[in-house]
């Protein structure tokens, strides 16, 4: 895609979007779902992965809402570490898979999965489990480990982040779906949507030398936002994150966000953790920077228990 | 005797041998499995005979069988198991296809006995003291090794690199390129005159190098003398035309005196193919009865000064230069001490020791053993393992190192441990690597961002796999790291991800001897969800 394509795209989106939303108050007059009267979150408790998923994402209008006859997908699980999935450092292989499904069930011409790792990424792609289900999907793997696959980008509303290279995939590609794990992390307090980014982009270290959170609000007011978000908190890291220790670190919750906006997907997530979102310092910046919305109340959320 | 399928064997056998043991080096992908290393490797002379000992079990003998095959058969370890002999075959053949068939010919040589015994006797001497430096040099298995290390590989990760981003555009990942990291060019310097060396040698010689450089060879050739089998005139049937001679690398035959120094023979079987009235036989000794019956022939006294010429130019040179080379490496020897605080004022990174692998026990052990055959380099899929240019002293240049500018030691891998074939680095379960205490953390507290922009980093903590390293509460919302010396094993993720440069702010000293360190606590944890059934929003 063009970049001049991808504004007029992105422009006519948020307009049908807009009014979409300025409808939005008129949804009480039409009976049973329609498109005015989808979630703008579906949070879902007590299912498998993957039967959670179906049920937020059948909330959210179906896939077929996200994803169009034809398109190039990219999903962005979290694969930054080499540990068993049971572990909960990486996102659920199940999860993925599904997504994966999904996608080409509503007619997706190609599902592409990547992650920039930090453990070293043949092993993570393969031990997280992720490389073998996303391919019984049909899924294709795709590479992060070469500067050559990122290019740069400005960020017009960044504070200490103007520049940075991004995966040529999240540019290229017509949909851009994030899939995070819910867990704890040491400098961070927690990773979920906004802090699985790092692992789009090339240069980690500048972040972390450049005031972390500020950077991860940063990124998050970046125009090419991920069309739809799904927080994995089936298990869940309560301590020793992001890598984790063993196994005892990990609680199961079986829960799961889907929802388009990364603000209010870490807040409500955060919520599930235990922790006030407002305590976590890039989740109030990315709000403050109009990335999003922190404030859960003001969101139409379809509450699923199975 | 129709002995012509003995060639064929040796060549089918000798090019599966350095096909395998190539793939081991060149594996850049890390696709064969572990198991099969040890398997392929048992019989390389050295390793094995090095592992007997750092193993001390019986089930290491693939020197033994060596040795037997040596005593059954001559050195068919030199022309099938042995990778740089085989090397050097194939350059050889590949040479002489571009040469003349008169300038392709290989002539009888008198033996360079006074090279290569002393040779074998310095190394041989130099062991038996415990110095492993000269079969380090000198082991045709390791400097196969390097060549491929050093020079094939990054010929073909070059390779994959040029064709990798060009398959993804048309959105093919099969091919993804791999890092190449840089390595100081004096590693370059003893793999580059070995290779030279060989190249020359097998291009203008045969076997040259492997009867006078190699050790290996001028063991097994002394156990040759006395082998079961053996080449042999049939003084009656030879009619002195010098074909064999003209096929033979290890220019051992004596057609003038017919007779056949088994010292220098590699067994390669070519005299028997090449002897077109079937004038020569490889027999057990019992055959041999009418031995003393032969006499030289004088008429072809003459022969031999035709085909031979009596001056060579180039002998003198190659000799003295492998005596000096000799001399100069034995200098080198004598300073092997690893390197103590080696720039103690100009980097505050303060490391009294370099980092060995886990299962290398201590750096006294790992440096006594490990013949830099680099394949531990090779292996290891995160990189860590770079060759040593100081770090253990001039003498331990190429021996491997953990080079956490490079890499970190992934916590589950074990891939260095199983592969390495002398026992420098001894066999490790996950288990037992996961509590090996290889060197310790420590924190540069005026290095760190947190202290410096007092703003949150944490990238050593979010590596560490034990939390040794982790953040605790410094300034308002800031954490900065400390560092749990109990619990550190010492894998260079924290120093790896550290941000600040030049210095890190946080860096791994080696232990000169490996630590055990202990398990990480755990404890049991609550779900916040598990009071309600509701959402928490």
């Amino acid at each position: 895609m063009k970049r001049r394509d991808f504004f007029l795209k992105s422009a006519g989106v948020g307009l049908g979007l807009g009014a979409v939303m300025s409808l939005g108050s008129y949804k009480t007059l039409t009976a049973g779902p329609s498109a005015f009267a989808l979630p703008d979150m579906a949070a879902v408790r007590g299912g498998e992965p993957d039967v959670m998923f179906d049920r937020a994402i059948a909330a959210m209008g179906g896939m077929e809402h996200f994803v169009k006859k034809g398109q190039k997908v990219v999903v962005k699980p979290n694969i930054g570490w080499d540990v068993p999935p049971e572990r909960a450092a990486t996102t659920n292989p199940l999860l993925i898979k599904r997504i994966v499904q999904h996608c080409y069930q509503a007619g997706a011409k190609e599902v592409l999965v990547f992650d920039n790792t930090c453990d070293t990424w043949t092993k993570c792609y393969k031990d997280s489990g992720i490389e073998k289900y996303v391919k019984s999907a049909r899924g294709k793997m795709v590479p992060g480990n070469t500067e050559g696959y990122y290019q740069e980008i400005e960020l017009a509303r960044g504070k200490r982040l103007k520049k940075v290279k991004v995966h040529e995939l999240v540019l290229d590609s017509d949909v851009f779906i994030n899939v995070p794990i819910l867990k704890s992390h040491d400098a961070a307090k927690l990773t979920i949507s906004m802090k699985n980014l790092m692992g789009v982009i090339w240069d980690r270290r500048y972040w972390h030398r450049n005031d972390l959170n500020q950077c991860i609000a940063d990124y998050a007011t970046y125009s090419r936002k991920p069309d739809l978000v799904v927080v994995d908190a089936y298990n869940v890291m309560m301590k020793n994150g992001p890598r984790g220790v063993s196994k005892s670190d990990v609680v199961k919750m079986k829960a799961q966000i889907v929802t388009t906006d990364m603000v209010a997907a870490d807040a409500a997530a955060a919520k599930i953790f235990g922790v006030d979102p407002a305590s976590i310092r890039y989740i109030r910046l990315a709000h403050e920077m109009h990335a999003g919305n922190i404030d859960l109340s003001k969101l139409n959320i379809s509450r699923i228990k199975i | 005797m129709n002995v012509h399928w003995l060639k064929k064997l040796r060549v089918v056998v000798s090019l599966f041998f350095l096909i395998l043991t190539s793939l081991l080096f060149l594996d850049y992908r890390k696709m064969i499995p572990e198991s099969l290393f040890s398997t392929v490797l048992s019989l390389q002379f050295v390793p094995s005979f090095l592992k007997f000992f750092t193993v001390l079990k019986i089930t290491v003998f693939g020197f033994i069988v060596v040795i037997v095959l040596t005593l059954l058969f001559g050195r068919i370890y030199c022309s099938t198991i042995c990778p740089l002999g085989v090397l050097q075959d194939v350059v050889a053949y590949i040479s002489r296809k571009f040469k003349s068939r008169r300038k392709g010919r290989y002539h009888y040589q008198k033996a360079k006995n006074i090279l290569r015994y002393t040779i074998l006797g310095i190394t041989a001497v130099a062991l038996v003291f415990g110095s492993t430096y000269l079969l380090l040099l000198l082991d045709p298995y390791s400097n196969f090794g390097r060549i491929m290390t050093y020079f094939v590989k990054p010929l073909l990760v070059w390779v994959n690199n040029l064709f990798s981003p060009l398959l993804a555009r048309i959105n093919v990942y099969y091919l993804y390129p791999v890092d190449l990291k840089p390595i100081k060019a004096a590693v370059y310097i003893v793999p580059v005159i070995i290779l030279g060396l060989v190249l020359w040698l097998s291009v203008t010689r045969g076997r040259l190098y492997c009867n006078t450089v190699c050790p290996v060879g001028a063991f097994l050739g002394l156990l040759s003398k006395f082998s079961l089998f053996k080449f042999r005139f049939d003084t009656q049937a030879c009619t002195g035309c010098h074909l064999c001679e003209f096929s033979c690398k290890s220019s051992c035959l004596d057609v003038v005196n017919m007779t056949v120094d088994e010292t220098r023979c590699v067994t390669c079987f070519d005299c028997l193919t090449s002897c077109k009235l079937g004038a020569m036989s490889y027999t057990t000794r019992k055959a041999l009865k009418t031995d003393s019956v032969i006499k030289p022939v004088k008429v072809r006294e003459s022969n031999r000064k035709m085909f031979n010429g009596d001056h060579d130019p180039g002998k003198r040179v190659f000799i003295l230069g492998s005596l000096a080379f000799l001399a100069g490496i034995t200098g080198i020897s004598k300073a092997k001490e690893y390197v103590k605080n080696a720039k103690p004022t100009t980097i505050p990174e303060k490391k009294n020791f370099p980092v060995t692998p886990p299962g290398s026990l201590s750096i006294r052990h790992f440096t006594d053993y490990c013949t830099a055959c680099s394949l531990c380099i090779d292996a290891c899929p995160t990189d860590v393992l770079q060759p040593a240019f100081m770090q253990y002293g001039l003498a331990g240049i190429m021996q491997p190192t953990m080079d956490y500018h490079s890499g970190y030691c992934n916590y589950d891998c074990v891939r260095c441990t199983e592969v390495c074939p002398t026992g420098a680095i001894l066999p490790l379960k996950k288990e037992a690597k996961q509590t090996v205490q290889t060197g310790l953390a420590h924190f540069v507290k005026e290095n760190c961002v947190v202290y410096t922009d007092e703003t949150n980093c944490g990238a050593c903590a979010e590596h560490c796999p034990t939390k040794a390293v982790h953040m605790v509460p410094y300034k308002e919302d800031l954490v900065i790291p400390e560092t749990n010396d109990d619990i550190c094993i010492g894998c260079g993720a924290c120093e790896h991800v550290c941000p600040t440069t030049p210095f890190k702010a946080i860096y791994v000293d080696g232990n000169e001897i490996h630590n055990l360190a202990e398990k990480p606590k755990e404890e049991k944890l609550e779900n916040p969800l598990e009071k309600t059934e509701d959402f928490p929003f």
